[in-house]
């Protein structure tokens, strides 16, 4: 062995975010793949259907495409394709590499477990908060940049703010239900189960007791909603309604629920063995 | 052997929940080749497993080289494990899984592209490195694991099963690159079914069986420990008749066969210092000359078939 090749292989100052870039980096050439274009159909669904709304409809009434677009967000993005996606895209994370047999060669490298969880968060964060903001802002564009009231509430009135609000909103989900879900696939052989727990968890977190909604995505979700959808009934279990609560209460509350859940992962990770056997 | 350049395992069991993997083993692994030797299901991957890291025991302590198996960041430098596993994640060239694994390591770019050349080149893999892993035949994806394992320079290398896929050229030069890795210090771990080649360079062997160390040490002394099993020896001589009819006096001579090619005995003994003893009278007492006398069961699958009863072909 010469010295020169363990002098470059000891950590430095700057090893550990180099470590955790190179984890993302290594991580993000897997999610990136023909196996994961339904992700990009999740993402851009809605959009097609506002693209024929917005070529064929005549008569736009502002109030009613604000309400519209509050609803695909709500039910849609939020409660439906960022959700599946995160599962999609965070659950495979460590079980995707367990079930193809590859996660030894993370495991062999000089990493630190931690590192290896927070590069394979970041890849996820990265990945679903770039396809969903992407699709909520094409989403937002169509909605509203083809007749001229709707162009008007975007450059003089409020709909830069609620722009800004439903990506801060999807970002948030993404990083929320990332973290929840990577942690459950750590936890967890066969993750879908406890997966569909946390969806129907989240589905009825409106008719939860008060203490038991910190327990929820959803909940730090809510106060960040520009617009409240007129709905009753039980259907209102299954949309994000405005509730009084600052907003930088609700964002570092879901960030710093983000960061207990993925320093969870962590530490479960430092226990983490290969068995593929027995996996 | 000091712990700081041992790997040791000291009273080490590992169960996978009900099913056992290895159990109570104690051993000491010096510099140079060690074979691992076993039947399947013996225990020999849970052992590498072990010392890579990839799995913890349930009980007792193991140090590779004076570091815990719980420093993840330290071991991952230390050791380079060529796996059995043979997936590879998909879509990368031998360069880029190389390059990339070693970015993990948190090496500038520059570094990992001169150390992944490197090993590319050790192992024979240059022209084929920007082929798709995919298209690999079966050998040169084993080549690949092996370029991964010794890429980042280990102090100790892994290799699980190393020659399976090679063919007889590539399996000569991986010997010899893994005895020249031995002679610079290194702490070579090999499991191996090809037992003739293991035997030929292996400084120390571990025979596993049902997950316990049968026995473990240098071939030679192994074998001299298997008392029970009376001792092959290859004598060759200008009068082998003569010699054998000696021979039969002795109490601790069990067995006088002449060679196929009549030019010399084989001899089995239960006393090996007895037998060289009446050797030499017997040679100073009548005109037998010696041509040579060696051991004709002091190897892996003489030693392996002693201990642990099955045929060692049939591995």
């Amino acid at each position: 062995m010469s010295a020169d090749a363990v002098a470059v292989a000891r950590p430095g100052r700057w090893t550990a975010p180099r470590q955790a870039w190179a984890m993302a980096k290594w991580e993000l050439r897997r999610i990136v793949s023909w196996r994961n274009t339904w992700l990009l159909f999740a993402a851009f669904a809605p959009v097609v259907i506002l693209l024929a709304h917005a070529a064929r409809d005549r008569q736009h009434r502002l109030e009613d495409e604000t309400i519209v677009l509050s609803a695909i967000l709500q039910m849609y993005y939020i409660r439906f394709a960022t959700y599946f996606g995160c599962l999609g895209v965070f659950m495979r994370l460590v079980r995707g590499e367990i079930a193809e047999r590859t996660l030894h060669y993370v495991l062999l490298a000089p990493l630190r477990r931690e590192a290896v969880v927070v590069g394979k968060f970041l890849a996820g964060a990265l990945t679903t908060t770039l396809v969903f903001g992407a699709g909520v802002l094409a989403s937002f564009v169509l909605m509203y940049a083809h007749f001229p009231a709707g162009r008007a509430f975007l450059t003089q009135g409020p709909g830069l703010r609620h722009l800004g609000l439903y990506l801060l909103v999807t970002v948030l989900a993404c990083l929320g239900y990332g973290a929840v879900l990577l942690a459950m696939s750590l936890l967890f052989k066969n993750p879908m189960v406890p997966a569909v727990v946390v969806l129907l968890w989240e589905g009825v977190n409106g008719a939860l007791p008060a203490w038991l909604k910190h327990f929820s995505v959803t909940f730090y979700l809510k106060p960040l909603m520009p617009v409240e959808l007129p709905i009753a009934g039980v259907l209102r279990l299954f949309t994000v309604v405005a509730e009084p609560t600052p907003a930088w209460l609700s964002v570092s509350g879901l960030l710093v629920f983000t960061v207990g859940v993925v320093a969870f992962a962590c530490w479960r990770t430092r226990r983490l063995e290969i068995s593929y056997s027995t996996d | 052997m000091s712990g700081e350049r041992a790997i040791a395992f000291e009273d080490v069991s590992k169960f996978y929940g009900e099913v056992l993997g290895v159990n109570r083993v104690t051993l000491s692994l010096p510099p140079g080749i060690t074979s691992l030797v076993g039947p399947n299901g013996s225990g020999k991957t849970t052992l590498m497993n072990l010392m890579a890291g990839l799995l913890r025991p349930t009980r007792g302590r193991l140090s590779v080289l004076g570091r815990s198996p719980d420093d993840s960041e330290s071991l991952g430098r230390l050791v380079g494990y060529c796996t059995q596993y043979d997936s590879f994640p998909r879509g990368m060239t031998g360069r880029s899984l190389l390059r990339g694994w070693l970015g993990l390591h948190g090496l500038a770019p520059a570094d990992a592209r001169r150390l992944a050349d490197e090993a590319l080149e050790r192992v024979g893999m240059t022209d084929a490195a920007d082929r798709k892993i995919a298209a690999y035949s079966k050998g040169m994806r084993q080549r690949i694991r092996l370029a991964l394992a010794l890429c980042h320079r280990p102090e100790v290398l892994v290799l699980d099963e190393p020659l399976n896929g090679l063919d007889p050229m590539a399996r000569a030069e991986c010997l010899a690159l893994f005895q020249g890795l031995a002679r610079e210090g290194l702490h070579v771990v090999i499991s191996s079914h090809i037992l003739h080649e293991v035997d030929r360079v292996s400084d120390h062997v571990v025979l596993l069986s049902h997950g316990y160390v049968v026995a473990e040490g240098r071939i030679h002394e192994v074998r001299t420990e298997v008392t029970d099993q009376p001792m092959q020896i290859l004598v060759r001589c200008n009068r082998p008749h003569v010699l054998a009819s000696r021979l039969f006096t002795a109490d601790h001579v069990v067995e006088v066969r002449v060679h196929p090619d009549g030019k010399g005995l084989l001899v089995r003994t239960r006393d090996a210092a007895a037998f060289h003893r009446l050797l030499n009278s017997i040679v100073l007492e009548t005109d037998v000359e010696l041509d040579a006398v060696a051991p004709a069961d002091d190897d892996v699958g003489a030693v392996y078939q002693y201990l642990i009863g099955s045929d060692a072909e049939a591995l």
